[in-house]
């Protein structure tokens, strides 16, 4: 019950806060929100999937730490990838504004 | 070897059936639940490599659309409420299984897939609504990304609601046998985990895109 109320209160928060837009700054609310995405994971994980260190002998908290490193190194490992190689591309058609880092995407997607 | 087999053979008449299968497996005590655990998280590295794509493409609108745009808030905290109850439904579930109370745990079953389909409607509605507005997956980077992870979700929904009928119906028709306490229980890890991504969802495309 304890764990329903905290998530109630840690949904409402962020779509409070994107609704009535009170952080102006975008990379602050970006933070925000994804300290707050964080923390309601935690909670379901330990109030509604009874997460603890001895279920299964550890097991499933190792196999759930292991899966959160992985994800976490992948999707920070292809955000960065992925940007810097948008960032690093020459535009292929000179006529399209170079200083968008979609410019090689909107060159290709622009082409009739 | 072919010694042994033809004797084996001669003597097959006069013996017992052989058994080719030990009367008790040796399952380790409760082994499901990890071996379900380990299944939902490699689930959860499906819907990572997702996420990693709605990543890249998020903002590649090719001109058409954006979430600012596009996206409902109103409609998407609604949905999220849905999820969110179905989930607190289905441990009422869990906590009337424990007490063996067949009728209030199959009443509340009934109430979280009801509400699995509120979900799905509501999300069905959501994706007819975008293609009808000319914002279907063929759009743009941003929309392909969009509705895979999303509809991935849903996807994942749609199979834990056919599973949870199927349930209901077994446990209508057999009780709370073990058999049938076992599967609540990884059901209930499935349904759990789809609201944990869910959250996942919520947060980086829909409030995130909408910034």
């Amino acid at each position: 019950m304890a764990g329903f109320v905290l998530s109630i209160i840690l949904t409402a928060i962020p779509f409070w806060l994107v609704m009535t837009k009170v952080i102006a700054d975008r990379n602050t609310a970006v933070l925000v929100l994804g300290g707050f995405a964080v923390i309601q994971i935690l909670v379901h994980m330990v109030f509604f999937l009874h997460m603890n260190g001895k279920v299964e002998g550890g097991w499933t908290l190792l196999s759930t730490i292991f899966t959160v490193v992985f994800v976490a190194i992948a999707i920070t490992g292809t955000l960065w990838v992925m940007f810097h190689m948008n960032a690093n591309m020459t535009p292929e058609h000179p006529q399209v504004p170079a200083s968008a880092q979609h410019g090689q995407g909107a060159a290709h997607n622009a082409a009739p | 070897m072919s010694d042994i087999r033809l004797h084996a053979g001669a003597a097959a008449g006069a013996l017992a059936p052989r058994e080719y299968h030990l009367a008790h497996e040796p399952h380790p005590e409760n082994g499901t639940a990890l071996g379900f655990w380990l299944y939902l998280m490699s689930d959860c590295l499906i819907f990572a490599a997702l996420f990693a794509t709605y990543g890249v493409l998020g903002r590649s609108y090719a001109a058409g659309p954006t979430g600012a745009q596009l996206f409902d808030l109103p409609l998407v905290a609604l949905n999220t409420a849905f999820l969110l109850l179905s989930s607190i439904t289905f441990g009422f579930a869990m906590l009337e299984k424990q007490k063996k109370n067949v009728k209030t745990t199959l009443i509340w079953l009934a109430v979280t897939g009801l509400l699995g389909l509120c979900f799905l409607g509501l999300e069905l509605y959501e994706f007819s609504h975008l293609i009808h507005e000319g914002a279907g997956p063929q759009r743009s980077a941003f929309l392909s990304a969009f509705f895979t992870l999303v509809g991935t979700h849903g996807l994942h929904v749609t199979f834990g609601l056919v599973w949870l009928v199927v349930l209901m119906i077994q446990t209508a028709r057999h009780g709370l046998i073990p058999a049938n306490t076992r599967r609540l229980m990884c059901l209930s890890m499935f349904w759990h985990f789809l609201d944990v991504v869910w959250i996942g969802v919520f947060t980086f495309v829909y409030l995130m895109g909408v910034l």
